[in-house]
């Protein structure tokens, strides 16, 4: 069993469980905070009721992405001590950042908002749950600058004497152009999933006629989040397909499966590739498109695989560059193909949720039950086109994924490892989920207790 | 004094707070499945850390994080060379974590039940392996020129770091009674200094042996410049001043002398390493210190700079929460949150 590729499952393993908990609670922090201002300034009792509801589903799956988040800080250390050792200059910084700025008050004042609503003023627990909301966030916003630099690294040299990569500019690491985009990119993906995990939940009770006017309300605000959140997450990410055609042109050549380099370059509806994924077989392509979208005219010039390989064993040394083709390609079409359908689901849910007439739209808002699943499709696959599409670095340019990993751990203690965190991860995903459908469909006195 | 000496007193602040407020939590876990069977108790012991927990466990975090920042290579070579001692840790920190917040989700007691040992072992298995791990620390392990130690779990496993393990566990336990007895209410209060004495007693005993023993052990008592002596004496007259005042029932002052015995006892450590941080056992020159294992100048700064304001604010909203919780907790299923 080779080490690397062990080590390479546990981390797709971890992260991708980490980030099914993680988009909710910064989209859902943010909804629930809302719903209590609104309750807050009106005194309408029904948005209390709201907060709690909702916020009962927060808890939920917060917890589940909280004690995820420990074992992603401590696994850099435990599989991948080399990368740490060659990284810690730059990467453990914004780690500890993100624990004293986002860790310490999103934990704390979730204490606040779970035990306080009888002990602190109806105002302080408002703050309470802002600050719960912006620690979430903030907390990604710090998890993504480190990210980022793996993506794109900046402010950095490597010493000459040591061989490290040694932080020269803190700001330049912070305001990383590959950050400005990831980051409202994740944010407003984590609102847009929040506002379609809670017209799911709202349709069920919408379908069996339980408290109307509660539901109708939640499902309201939630096409508006969600609408307003698939907007952004579409728009962001576009740009990012743009920036990363200069900054990782490999990454968006194998997520459009763009062997050749073209003038127009040709946009792939549907492309089959040999086996080892080298060529391609069939393909059905629109003329111009990818570079269209990539300029914002007909014409300019997209490098494609085979280029671009050759370029990096120039500049790097002969090696393979090519990430894993059909499973980039697949996953940017999944994550683009729901991002769409997410677009005009919101859009619909925003055009009829204005009145009761919901209720009679009774094929839409079964569609919607089950249409919670998008979001979580579309941010588990852009992870493994931003991650996978970055292969073979595990920091761009600076070191790769074999020269990253811990020498002195043993295959089969990264095997047990990965065998137990998978079987854990997955007992308590089934709990968390039970658990959310047992009190998102329930009534909503539960939610009082 | 220079930012690498700054950033090991930083990261040994990080220990403290770590073990004084996850040390009673721990305990508070442990005792969990002895104090009551009573459904409304077991909450009510419960929700003396309810709100706390997850604040204090972030103390760990941040300690990992500013290694990482501040001592990148300790980082590596610890969670590299401590490898199947973590993962065991992260299973129990990660059942713990979901147990606290999922136990009330059903009103079910063989639920409810489960969830409790989940806590149990979830708060036992941590406090034992950090004392292993420290008992390492102090003795020392085989690690080699590139920084690297290559020997398993099996040479950690060894009797004195066990028994420093078996010193962390029953130390946790008595300041989590303590901790309980100044929290709860009537009968449940009673029963917490009941704990706290015999496990005080336990604790002494053993932490009597574990002091004996790294005189010969280790040279963090013993080193010359400095070394761990005076907070061991501190921390010795603490922890009999604290078993005086359980035994007279002074829950304040059993509460305060048991927070100092770790405090110092923390302090111990981090003053016998210095300038140390991690003991190679193969060779003096292969240790890892606050020189050879640390981050540039650069980044030690501009950490210096964001935990000089953070860490300040961290507390004051932290110790708040505190005062919010001041109140004795009833075993009321009225006025329990759940």
């Amino acid at each position: 069993m080779d080490p690397i590729v062990l080590a390479r499952w546990q981390f797709a393993m971890t992260t991708i469980f980490h980030f099914f908990f993680v988009p909710l609670t910064l989209g859902l922090s943010i909804f629930v905070a809302i719903l209590e201002t609104r309750y807050v300034r009106s005194g309408n009792e029904m948005y209390k009721k709201m907060a709690k509801f909702w916020g009962k589903i927060f808890l939920i799956n917060f917890a589940i992405g909280v004690v995820t988040g420990i074992v992603q800080e401590f696994q850099f250390g435990m599989n991948w001590s080399e990368y740490s050792r060659f990284m810690g200059d730059i990467f453990g910084a914004p780690l500890a950042i993100e624990a004293l700025l986002a860790f310490y008050m999103e934990s704390t004042f979730i204490g606040i908002w779970i035990f306080g609503w009888d002990k602190v003023s109806k105002k302080m627990h408002l703050a309470a749950a802002w600050l719960v909301a912006i620690g979430s966030n903030i907390s990604a916003l710090w998890i993504l600058i480190a990210n980022s630099f793996m993506q794109h690294p900046v402010g950095y040299s490597v010493h000459p004497e040591t061989g490290r990569a040694v932080m020269t500019d803190f700001w330049a690491l912070v305001s990383n152009p590959n950050v400005q985009l990831q980051f409202p990119h994740v944010l407003s993906a984590g609102v847009s999933l929040a506002g379609f995990v809670v017209m799911a939940f709202s349709a069920w009770h919408l379908l069996r006629k339980h408290e109307v006017k509660f539901f109708l309300a939640s499902f309201r605000m939630a096409a508006i989040y969600a609408m307003i959140g698939s907007v952004l997450v579409a728009g962001i990410g576009h740009l990012q397909g743009q920036y990363m055609v200069q900054k990782q042109p490999m990454k968006i050549a194998v997520a459009e499966a763009h062997y050749n380099t073209e003038d127009p370059a040709a946009l792939s509806l549907f492309t089959v590739g040999t086996w080892d994924q080298t060529k391609e077989v069939f393909s059905i392509r629109i003329p111009a498109l990818l570079s269209f979208m990539t300029y914002s005219q007909p014409y300019g010039e997209i490098k494609g695989i085979n280029e671009l390989q050759h370029d990096f064993s120039a500049t790097y040394g002969e090696r393979n560059y090519i990430p894993p083709v059909a499973l980039n390609y697949w996953s940017f079409r999944a994550m683009v193909g729901a991002g769409g359908a997410m677009l005009l689901l919101s859009f619909l849910g925003l055009l009829w949720s204005k009145d009761e007439k919901l209720i009679e739209k009774k094929k839409y808002l079964q569609l919607m039950m089950w249409s919670a699943g998008l979001p979580y499709l579309a941010v588990t696959t852009g992870w493994i086109l931003t991650e996978t599409g970055r292969w073979p670095w595990i920091v761009y340019g600076l070191q790769t994924i074999e020269e990253a990993i811990s020498p002195n751990v043993p295959a089969w203690n990264i095997l047990i490892s990965l065998i137990v965190m998978t079987v854990l991860y997955s007992v308590l995903t089934l709990v968390a989920l039970k658990l959310g459908l047992k009190y998102g469909t329930g009534e909503t006195e539960i939610a009082h207790k | 004094m220079d930012l690498n000496t700054l950033w090991f007193i930083l990261v040994t602040v990080l220990f403290i707070g770590f073990f004084f407020l996850e040390g009673f939590d721990y305990g508070v876990g442990i005792l969990l499945p002895f104090l009551s069977k009573k459904d409304n108790e077991r909450r009510a012991v419960i929700n003396t850390i309810g709100p706390h927990w997850d604040g204090n466990e972030v103390w760990m975090i941040t300690a990992g994080g500013a290694m990482f920042a501040s001592f990148p290579h300790v980082y590596a070579t610890l969670f590299s060379g401590f490898y199947l001692a973590f993962v065991l840790m992260l299973v129990a920190l990660i059942l713990r974590g979901v147990a606290f917040e999922y136990r009330s989700l059903r009103d079910d007691a063989a639920w409810r039940n489960r969830w409790d040992w989940a806590i149990f072992t979830g708060s036992l298995l941590p406090a034992l392996l950090w004392g292993v791990t420290v008992g390492n620390l102090m003795r020392g392990f085989a690690i080699d020129a590139d920084m690297n130690y290559w020997g398993g779990l099996i040479p950690l496993l060894n009797p004195y770091s066990i028994l420093g393990g078996l010193v962390f566990v029953t130390l946790f336990t008595t300041h989590g009674a303590n901790f309980l007895a100044l929290k709860l209410e009537g009968d449940l209060a009673e029963r917490a200094k009941k704990f706290s004495f015999q496990a005080w007693i336990a604790a002494t005993v053993l932490t009597v042996l574990f002091v004996i023993w790294s005189f010969f052990e280790t040279d963090i008592l013993t080193k010359s410049g400095i070394n761990g002596l005076i907070p061991a004496l501190l921390a010795a007259v603490a922890l009999l001043l604290a078993g005086f005042y359980a035994k007279k029932g002074a829950d304040m002052l059993a509460f305060i002398m048991g927070s100092l015995t770790v405090v110092f006892a923390t302090i111990m450590v981090f003053m016998g390493l210095f300038p140390r941080i991690l003991i190679s056992s193969m060779d003096a020159a292969y240790s890892l210190g606050i020189y050879n294992a640390a981050a540039s100048p650069y980044t030690l700064k501009v950490m210096s700079i964001v935990a000089a304001i953070f860490v300040p604010i961290v507390l004051i909203y932290q110790i708040w929460t505190y005062k919010v919780f001041s109140k004795r907790i009833k075993a009321d299923p009225k006025t329990l949150v759940y």
